[in-house]
């Protein structure tokens, strides 16, 4: 296939898998900022941290209010990671791909666009109404991923965007991870001691794993809760669980069981390494660097997809003149 | 609703010969908007509309901020073509694209036409679809123009004439399958008691028509349609017949020349291509050989295609046809190269570069049409009637300083269709824009786009500047309802259905 074309369905999918988890961040916030006891403020700038874009965002907002930094993150069109901009995004890429992906696809991808367009047309009625309007979003990504994998052929194509998808939502569990241990566990005073477990449990359900996690563990526990949403093998927001099956993603794709280029080289010591990791050393290693760790091996991964796959390659022979 | 109140006016409608009365091929069709009450109407306008938006069949328009797209308005009402009627235009069309491929051929070949001065010389030279560098070019099979688009009007009294010949890169024909799959939906019923014939087999004539043409020696060749990118006005007319074809879409930056062949950029590396059906202009095609600073095509192409290794559709060259000067000599075109008379007529023409034509003109600019000879889309031209006199003066400044860039035609009372507007029907202007491939032999897709003027009184039916469209039903002939289509057409040609006709 075109390499621009593959390019073209990875970010799409990766977009799309953005925009989910941004919904997701907020929606957990929220879901938070409630159940929190009188006299506690408002936590929203964890939120801004997570998306590693504070200094942009305190040029454009005064302060992080959740109506300010709702609105960034959901609907802003300047922002280029907002939920907005993420499904513009995938719907361009969309658009160049047309003729690759069926038609329900990208019906689903504009629709969902199309939703956010007027969403963002009247900031003050979405975000009267936020959870609405964050499920809205969840759900139109994950049709769009049901609609992928029952409409379209399981090509190359769309195992380009299965890749994609999966480095995407790797990176972001573990950024989500990132910032909620940082806060339960990194305050100094640890003023959030008394809601440790409504907190431990935000965790879990950033990544809809709370339910889950229960029929596995039951009580949570911070270790089993790291263990659960960086190391287990089969459920499909975990860190490990993604990179398993992108692997396979990436097996497809170069039809190759020796597994010799770059990217498949990477993300099998990556997967290995996971295999062989346990919570309790991860959290004495120090989780921030451990994740810190993850996140440049995941960018080598994706910067490797791109060098082998994707970047346009030097020509021997420039024609016949 | 009630179509009593509709009024056919003075113009040919085509259809409703009088207060009420329908002609026969439109009996269906008028009795069921007569049935359906104005809300319902209403409302499967806006269901359609909501169909097209969110399928995203939209364009983009030139001039707005990049990428702001909007849906071709789409009107429920069918224009309906009569069998009979339709199978004289086959064979006129058919007639049409065969003179002009000769004379092409011949103009980058051995130039009888000029040597015999049937048409002049410096013509042709002059025109800006001229390329000298494709002299001595030899096409697979001869054929240039393997795709037309012709755009053809009805007169006051129902009369067709040829207004231009597309030959360059025509647009239009997704509208064609959209608007279809849109009116199976809308009106069910009706249309398949009005045996209309389908239009879906574009996609694979259109891929057969490009296999046909692959370089000599290439048994199974690898097509793929080359756009100029997402931002192109016809983007999703490219993405769609790419899907629907099977084949690759391309952009310029996919390919690349290597080792004296034409290639793709893919995940596993470089890849063979054979046949180009490009959907950029000439100009842009590659910049080696034309435009340098062109960033849209290919370097190197041209020198590919001249040595035989790649075939491009349609060929390079093309507008030289397209000309609206050189278009008033295609009737001289059919009897010099096919020694017939033309079956379907030009519209009259003037051509400014003659100076009683240009006196003439310039006399009467407030009743003609006069267009720039080397514009498309309704640009680079001034309805006369239609215009103010600052208008016309400014116009007539252009004409006198280019007069060889000029034609003009009477501004004819095009053919009506009843059209929804505001919940009623009311008469608006269309013309007509059948689809020609040509690969071994022509073929002529039994539809066609209507584009139809939605503003009151209006003749420009471009999509740029107001134009939306209309479904074309052809009808089958007779009571033969075999899907065989081409037969059934020409039995038509022998039976009549006169009937409320010229009632």
């Amino acid at each position: 296939m075109l390499s621009r074309v593959a390019d073209a369905v990875y970010w799409m999918n990766r977009y799309m898998e953005r925009a989910e988890n941004v919904a997701r961040f907020i929606d957990v916030n929220l879901a938070l900022m409630l159940d929190l006891e009188d006299g506690y403020e408002e936590q929203w700038m964890p939120l801004v941290a997570t998306t590693g874009d504070e200094a942009w965002f305190f040029e454009h907002y005064d302060s992080t209010t959740r109506d300010e930094v709702m609105r960034f993150l959901a609907l802003d069109d300047r922002y280029p990671n907002s939920i907005l901009r993420c499904m513009k995004a995938a719907r361009e890429n969309a658009r160049s791909v047309r003729e690759i992906i069926s038609s329900e696809m990208w019906e689903q991808i504009n629709r969902a666009y199309l939703y956010m367009r007027e969403a963002a047309a009247d900031p003050e009625a979405a975000l009267d109404t936020p959870h609405e309007l964050l499920s809205e979003i969840k759900l139109a990504v994950q049709t769009f991923v049901g609609v992928a994998h029952v409409s379209m052929t399981h090509n190359e194509a769309w195992h380009f965007g299965r890749l994609g998808r999966l480095l995407e939502r790797a990176d972001k569990t573990s950024r989500i991870v990132d910032v909620r241990y940082f806060l339960l566990s990194g305050a100094p005073t640890s003023t959030f001691r008394a809601v440790d477990h409504i907190h431990w449990g935000a965790l879990l359900k950033s990544a809809s794993a709370m339910e889950m996690y229960r029929k596995q563990y039951r009580g949570i526990r911070p270790s089993r809760v790291i263990d659960f949403l960086l190391l287990d093998a089969r459920f499909p927001r975990a860190v490990r669980r993604c990179l398993m099956v992108a692997q396979e993603s990436l097996r497809a794709i170069t039809d190759n069981p020796g597994a010799d280029t770059e990217p498949e080289r990477r993300l099998q010591a990556l997967c290995e390494e996971l295999e062989g990791q346990s919570a309790d050393s991860i959290i004495e290693a120090g989780v921030h660097e451990y994740l810190d760790r993850l996140q440049s091996d995941l960018n080598g991964v994706g910067a490797a997809v791109f060098d082998t796959f994707l970047a346009v390659k030097p020509v021997g022979d420039a024609g016949l003149e | 609703m009630e179509i009593e109140g509709y009024d056919p006016g003075s113009f040919f409608d085509e259809m409703f010969v009088a207060r009420g009365k329908a002609r026969a091929g439109c009996q269906l069709v008028a009795e069921r908007l007569r049935t359906m009450s104005e809300e319902e109407l209403r409302r499967r306008q806006r269901a359609a509309d909501k169909s097209l938006l969110v399928m995203g069949i939209t364009f983009n328009v030139y001039g707005h901020e990049a990428g702001a797209e909007k849906i071709f308005p789409f009107d429920l009402v069918p224009r309906v073509v009569e069998a009979v009627d339709w199978a004289a235009l086959e064979t006129g069309l058919e007639q049409r694209i065969r003179a002009l491929n000769l004379f092409i051929g011949d103009v980058y070949g051995p130039q009888r036409i000029l040597d015999e001065g049937v048409i002049p010389r410096e013509l042709v030279e002059s025109s800006k679809g001229y390329l000298p560098g494709c002299r001595g070019l030899k096409p697979p099979a001869d054929v240039w123009c393997h795709i037309t688009g012709t755009d053809l009007v009805r007169d006051d009294e129902g009369r067709f004439f040829v207004l231009e010949d597309n030959l360059r890169c025509p647009s239009g024909v997704s509208y064609v399958l959209a608007n279809r799959s849109l009116m199976k939906r809308t009106f069910p019923r009706v249309f398949e008691a009005s045996k209309v014939r389908p239009v879906d087999l574009y996609p694979s004539k259109l891929l057969q028509t490009l296999q046909d043409v692959a370089p000599e020696g290439v048994d199974d060749p690898t097509v793929v349609l080359l756009t100029p990118g997402t931002f192109n006005s016809a983007y999703f007319e490219h993405s769609f017949l790419a899907q629907q074809m099977g084949i690759e879409l391309v952009e310029g930056r996919d390919l690349v020349v290597d080792d004296g062949f034409v290639k793709m950029r893919t995940t596993r590396g470089l890849q063979r291509v054979d046949v180009i059906y490009r959907r950029i202009d000439d100009d842009f095609i590659d910049p080696k050989a034309f435009r340098p600073d062109s960033l849209l095509g290919v370097s190197g192409l041209i020198e590919v295609y001249r040595k035989g290794r790649v075939t491009l559709a349609n060929a390079p060259g093309t507008g030289v046809a397209d000309d609206k000067v050189i278009y008033a000599f295609v009737p001289d075109m059919i009897r010099f190269y096919l020694g017939e008379e033309p079956k379907l007529n030009n519209v009259p023409t003037y051509l400014c570069r003659r100076e009683e034509d240009l006196a003439y003109v310039l006399e009467h600019l407030d009743e003609l049409v006069v267009k720039a000879a080397g514009e498309s889309g309704g640009y680079g031209m001034l309805v006369g009637p239609a215009a103010t006199k600052e208008e016309r003066i400014a116009f007539a400044e252009k004409v006198r300083a280019e007069p060889r860039n000029y034609i003009a035609q009477p501004t004819l009372a095009l053919s009506r269709v009843p059209t929804m507007i505001d919940g009623e029907l009311a008469g608006r202007h269309v013309d007509l824009r059948p689809y020609i491939l040509f690969g071994k032999e022509p073929y002529v897709l039994p539809g066609g786009l209507t584009r139809v003027a939605l503003r009151e009184g209006s003749l420009v039916v471009n999509s740029s500047q107001g134009g939306g469209s209309k479904d074309t039903w052809v009808l089958r002939g007779g009571v033969d309802s075999s899907p065989a289509g081409r037969r059934t057409s020409s039995q038509a040609q022998t039976q009549s259905r006169g009937g409320g006709e010229k009632a």
